[in-house]
């Protein structure tokens, strides 16, 4: 049962995890075809986009759950590796703290807090990057779930989740840099992250988590539990009376979704090598729901190609154009809202039909 | 009939407080057990009065509905027939009175999804499948069994599954349509396709809602023979406002008033009743 967009998309996602770092390392830099480091991350960054619109296609696209608070799970996620690259600077930061990092003695606090330990070890903080997330989505869904709070309610709820969020983390004496949050890391695993070489291993670990993140999507939603879901998102009640428990496969959705997100977030901030309260801002969250809603919901290829068009046009744009991006962003989704319905690759089949014919 | 079984119908002559459940030897837990029908009854609604703001919806309604029985409800708009649906479903909790499923299953006790995964079925007047599934997931998702995430993940279909699933597409007509989403199909399809879902539940007891509003003379007739042939194998009640159906099918006709039972018996008995034909035929 493989169906030809998904072998499609594996096989760019291949090609682009085996040329890419070709053409970077491979080839001299004055030749055309050469990609800067630069891009590297560029592109790895919006591999781990990619990813959070898979998890978000996931919720809204096939559950039908509105989420306008993912990143909140993203940031979480990128909050734990964070952590862990702020404690792989040691001794080598302003302050030359060995126990500390810099914003703590900054701060004139003595001893690491609670939650910071095991931050130093990779598989803790690995560990950390899903079950954070997971935790918080499987407390905020039971709540929210349970109590049968859906449509705009829910999705309001979950912008005043990443909205408290982002107003904890800026505290200070929350322990997480608060306004500044974490930046100049030095090394992930004992390795220089600065180094052309850790960049292609972090672009390509991208591209392998999207790809991953992709197949263990399709899995739910072939799988008799994904047309569930699919039908609790057109007739939520309906599947209730079939004898489903419809609290449980929406919580089960969401903290799987939850988790991926905060997958996302641990590739992307050794990538762009900062992580600050701003992820957490409920504008990010909103984002995400337009790069599904113009790749096209309810397919997870839609949703991969939905957040590396709109980030493209997001990197052009705001480079040549800086006052214009959100006008154009706004009516992109505008223009896609009503006239594709089924985003970007709504396309397809007409295109396919112009072929043919 | 043996004797136990008519020991059982005898003594529901006095069927008053509750369903007899002394003398019973219940092992394990009775709603994965199914329902009891051993006295020949399938469903017991006693004094059951569910009030909306002081309307009484259902008025001290008692009700008995015998173990492959197919029984029409008829009734003036807001009798209480959609209340009444909503009791036995878990949907609306009454006031008072008491509901069982056979003699073990208290349904006043149970949530919606575990009196449907109990066994009792119910058809809604609008049709709602899922329209952006084919017929055959539409059946697929309404097979009996598993109903846990963790099931679902990983449970494929096994050949007797499918045969099952066949086996129904072809009771309801709708072999030809098996890969068509079912947001395409006509209504008398979509209504068709409901039951089918409801068989797919293997329910004991089916509800079934105005089955025929709004078809074709033709499907209504379809629509008559499918639930005949169901009836038996299944006990079935269905609500319906068109007369002509309910004499095509029905063998028990009980007429519901302001909440309560106003007449019980044959299509012709009831018609000929003075008060149903002043309160409901006699316009």
């Amino acid at each position: 049962m493989v169906d030809r967009p998904a072998l499609i998309l594996l096989a760019l996602l291949a090609a682009l995890g085996v040329l890419v770092p070709l053409l970077n390392v491979g080839v001299p830099e004055s030749s055309a075809l050469h990609v800067t480091t630069y891009t590297v991350a560029l592109l790895g960054k919006y591999m781990t986009y990619a990813l959070l619109a898979l998890a978000v296609d996931l919720v809204w696209g096939y559950c039908g759950i509105l989420t306008l608070g993912h990143s909140a799970f993203f940031a979480l996620g990128g909050y734990a590796m964070g952590m862990y690259l702020m404690r792989q600077i040691g001794a080598r930061g302003v302050y030359g703290n060995a126990l500390l990092p810099d914003f703590m003695v900054f701060l004139n606090w003595k001893a690491l807090p609670w939650y910071w330990h095991g931050f130093d070890m990779f598989w803790f903080a690995a560990l950390m990057v899903l079950v954070v997330p997971g935790l918080l989505a499987l407390l905020f869904g039971w709540l929210a779930f349970r109590s049968r709070v859906t449509g705009v309610y829910l999705s309001i709820i979950t912008q005043a989740l990443t909205y408290a969020l982002m107003l904890a983390f800026f505290r200070n004496d929350m322990g997480f840099g608060g306004n500044n949050g974490f930046t100049d890391f030095k090394d992930l695993l004992g390795l220089d992250l600065h180094a052309p070489a850790m960049r292609i291993g972090l672009f390509v670990f991208s591209v392998a988590a999207l790809a991953g993140g992709y197949l263990l999507c399709r899995f739910v939603v072939t799988s008799r539990a994904g047309r569930v879901i699919e039908a609790v998102r057109d007739a939520e009640s309906r599947a209730r009376f079939l004898g489903y428990r419809v609290e449980s496969y929406k919580l089960w959705v969401f903290v799987f979704s939850a988790m991926l997100a905060g997958v996302a977030g641990a590739l992307y901030v050794p990538q762009v090598g900062i992580i600050n309260p701003g992820e957490f801002a409920p504008l990010n969250s909103i984002e995400v729901v337009i790069w599904v809603a113009i790749g096209g919901r309810g397919t997870l290829y839609g949703a991969v190609a939905g957040a590396l068009v709109v980030n493209y046009a997001k990197t052009y744009l705001t480079g040549a154009l800086p006052e214009m991006w959100l006008y154009a962003l706004g009516a992109l989704f505008v223009l896609v809202t009503v006239l594709l319905p089924k985003g970007l690759v709504g396309l397809l089949p007409l295109a396919r039909k112009r072929l043919v014919s | 009939m043996n004797i136990t079984a008519l020991a059982g119908k005898l003594s529901g002559r006095s069927r008053s407080a509750h369903p007899p459940r002394v003398g019973q030897l219940v092992t394990g837990d009775p709603l994965s057990a199914g329902p009891d029908a051993s006295h020949g009854l399938i469903l017991y609604i006693e004094d059951v009065t569910v009030s909306f703001d002081g309307f009484k919806a259902l008025n001290s309604l008692t009700l008995y509905i015998e173990t492959g029985e197919l029984r029409c409800i008829i009734g003036p708009n807001g009798a209480g027939k959609t209340t009444m649906m909503d009791v036995i479903t878990g949907k609306t909790r009454p006031d008072y009175g008491s509901a069982w499923f056979g003699q073990t299953i208290d349904l006043l006790a149970h949530t919606e999804p575990e009196i449907a995964q109990a066994g009792i079925g119910r058809k809604f007047q609008q049709p709602t499948v899922f329209v952006q599934h084919t017929v055959f997931e539409n059946l697929e998702l309404s097979m009996a069994g598993e109903r846990s995430v963790w099931g679902g993940l990983f449970s494929r279909l096994a050949p007797a599954e499918r045969d099952r699933i066949d086996e129904v597409m072809e009771t309801i007509g709708l072999s030809k349509c098996r890969h068509l989403l079912a947001g395409t199909l006509s209504h008398g399809q979509k209504q068709w396709l409901e039951i089918g879902m409801l068989l797919m539940q293997a329910p004991r007891l089916l509800l079934v809602d105005e089955p025929v509003a709004g078809m074709t003379p033709q499907e209504t007739e379809r629509t008559a023979e499918l639930l005949s042939s169901l009836a038996g194998a299944h006990s079935i009640i269905v609500i319906e406002h068109d007369m002509e159906f309910v004499r095509s099918i029905a063998e028990k006709v009980t007429v519901l008033h302001e909440g309560r039972v106003l007449a019980e018996g044959s299509i012709d008995h009831v018609q000929s009743d003075p008060k149903v034909v002043e309160v409901y035929l006699g316009e």
